[in-house]
């Protein structure tokens, strides 16, 4: 019998190592998909339980969630390539980030996987010729408020999300990965100088950079909502990676340290291991790099699993902690105040 | 959570969980003659619950949960709480579902074949799926009608029959014998009671059947029936589906291969028995 386990941590077992569902009875089972459904991997969850052995219920719902993946993936290319038509007059590189990042670039971290919204880097001189370009090829702005479009422009890595009339589907257009009021500054041109083409016109970050800016996104940005989706991206990149590549973790921690995310990496890959037994490799020259837990991780670790059979979110002390820090990372404490205020007064 | 149930609508199984026993009582009373969900695993999950613990107790308000959300659904007083079930659960098949295309419409089956109906609220499809099944006819359902793109057959999918305002008392003068839930009076949607399938719809549940006619009913006119042409009726389908564009290229396979197999007609009608007379008459000419 499966020890009965009342967070995530059943969803993280399952993915990580498939055959730990062997033995599950059905409301194991039913724990494990409402789980995955509201950490949105269940596609993800399908992809890996591929196969094995499981009630024919089951079987059927991860079918339909893989045949919805499949869907989506194919939605999420022809967005892509509808913003590479767009663009196309603009002669900028445009990097695809995420999700369509993984499938376009056929990484096993795209396997499955969810996409919601189209995310694209692209350098912050072409952002007035790419934001005009989109326009014209049927995006619109989908906050019609005027204090949330200073807000974006002036201090977020974005654009207001806009959103296209005809297909419904939203693209985000960033220049950097990190709201430019957050205390790193990661450097823009250099994740886009060192960007992989894919030969069709568009391209991917680097390894080492999809890493970073999966960490970045994980810790440095929000309040680690949907964290458990972000951190298994970045255990299918590491362990990608580091097959193609064995001084992968080396890289990968170089390239944090120049991007000012040294730790957010190291926390992240940290993370990752203990969540999901990811193969990291430690080293002493040129540099130093453990992977000992941290006391801290712990508390990470709460907040990334807190997830009960039925889907809801739990542990809300730690989620309220992990919003104020997120406010906290994002903007300076005057700041923070003047847009709460600002925030407040309009709701 | 402190209080769930578990059941299968025609292929679909659902969990509920809830904060307060009374809605959970409500459906273990109204769906006592369904079975469970196959294999003890529902497809859907369905969460009743109070954003603040006190609103337990005062002023009892009812949020809607689930596997699939809307973020603007408005929460329930509690006495509503089974309506509150029925719109949680309609809403995982009309964001979730993938194994069938859904179509809104209600179905009912003779013979082996299935006859739907399609319309906007108030065109009268509930209210003639129960007249026609009370005349003989096997209910198949009042809200979706499951076309397996696999096979082109209609699963039936015989929840319980929500009936609003003057269609509560329609139905219970042709169905004196049917269970029905308490009557909700003011919900969002005016006066709602909601009526137990027969015995026959749930015991036949499992069966699917051959589509044969697409009906477009509308209420209020002088008795009319005119075909519909195929693009039309097609690209009414298209809007009177909730999932068409989730399944991609199936949905369309499915629904193209639907109008072309099935005459669509569409009939006006003044009131029930005129329709059961069209729609008998165009069921013979088949």
């Amino acid at each position: 019998m499966v020890r009965a386990v009342s967070d995530a941590r059943l969803l993280a077992r399952a993915l990580a190592d498939p055959a730990s569902i062997v033995g599950l009875d059905a409301d194991g089972w039913t724990r494990l998909l409402t789980m995955a459904r509201a950490e949105q991997l269940i596609g993800t969850l399908a992809m890996r339980l591929d196969g094995l052995p499981m009630p024919d219920a089951v079987n059927a719902i991860l079918a339909d969630a893989r045949s919805a993946a499949e869907h989506g993936r194919r939605a999420a290319l022809w967005e892509a390539e509808m913003a590479r038509r767009a663009l196309f007059a603009v002669d900028c590189p445009v990097i695809l980030l995420k999700g369509t990042a993984f499938v376009a670039a056929g990484l096993s971290a795209g396997q499955g996987r969810s996409i919601g919204d189209l995310d694209i880097l692209v350098p912050r001189a072409s952002l007035d010729a790419v934001e005009a370009a989109l326009l014209a090829a049927g995006w619109e702005w989908v906050k019609p408020d005027p204090y949330d479009d200073v807000y974006y422009r002036r201090w977020m890595h974005e654009l207001p999300p806009l959103i296209h009339r005809d297909r419904d589907r939203m693209i985000d257009v960033h220049h950097t990965i990190l709201p430019l009021t957050a205390r790193i500054t990661p450097n823009a041109a250099a994740l886009i100088d060192e960007a992989w083409a894919l030969g069709n016109g568009l391209s991917v970050l680097s390894p080492e950079n999809m890493v970073v800016h999966a960490a970045a996104h994980l810790l440095a940005d929000g309040d680690l909502a949907g964290g458990l989706r972000n951190l298994w991206d970045i255990d299918r990149l590491c362990r990608q990676f580091s097959d193609e590549d064995p001084d992968f973790y080396l890289t990968v921690m170089e390239a944090g340290h120049r991007h000012g995310l040294w730790n957010e990496v190291g926390r992240a890959l940290r993370l990752a291991n203990q969540i999901f037994g990811t193969p990291v490799k430690a080293y002493h020259s040129p540099i130093t790099v453990k992977w000992d837990e941290r006391p801290k991780d712990r508390w990470f670790r709460r907040r990334i699993t807190a997830r009960d059979g039925w889907g809801r979110p739990t542990r809300p002390i730690t989620g309220l902690a992990f919003y104020v820090r997120s406010h906290w990372l994002r903007m300076p404490p005057a700041m923070l105040a003047r847009h709460l205020w600002t925030k407040w007064r309009k709701a | 959570m402190r209080h769930d149930f578990s059941v299968r609508i025609g292929p679909v199984g659902f969990r509920i969980g809830s904060d307060w026993r009374a809605p959970i009582t409500e459906l273990e009373s109204l769906y006592r003659d369904y079975p469970k969900p196959h294999d003890g695993v529902a497809d859907f999950t369905v969460r009743l619950f109070a954003r603040r613990s006190w609103r337990r107790i005062i002023r009892p308000s009812v949020e809607i949960g689930g596997d699939y959300m809307l973020p603007e659904a408005a929460p329930l007083p509690l006495r509503q709480g089974l309506l509150a079930a029925e719109m949680a659960m309609n809403l995982q098949m009309a964001l979730g579902a993938r194994r069938y295309l859904l179509l809104h419409a209600s179905a009912v089956e003779r013979d082996g074949r299935a006859l739907l109906m399609t319309g906007i609220s108030g065109a009268g499809k509930s209210t003639l799926a129960t007249l026609l099944a009370a005349r003989g006819w096997r209910f198949m359902g009042d809200e979706f009608a499951l076309l397996d793109p696999a096979t082109g057959l209609i699963h039936a999918f015989p929840r319980l029959i929500s009936l609003k305002n003057e269609a509560i008392a329609a139905a219970e003068s042709a169905w004196p014998d049917a269970r029905m839930g308490p009557l909700l009076p003011a919900t969002p949607k005016g006066d709602i009671r909601h009526m137990v399938p027969d015995t026959r719809a749930i015991t036949a549940m499992d069966t699917p059947a051959l589509p044969a006619l697409l009906v477009f009913p509308r209420y209020g006119f002088e008795p009319e029936t005119r075909p519909v042409p195929p693009a039309e009726a097609f690209v009414r389908m298209t809007q009177a589906s909730t999932n068409y564009v989730a399944l991609g290229e199936a949905g369309f396979r499915a629904l193209t291969g639907l109008i072309a197999d099935v005459p669509s007609v569409a009939i006006d009608y003044p009131d029930g028995a005129s329709a059961i007379e069209q729609v008998e008459a165009l069921w013979s000419a088949l």
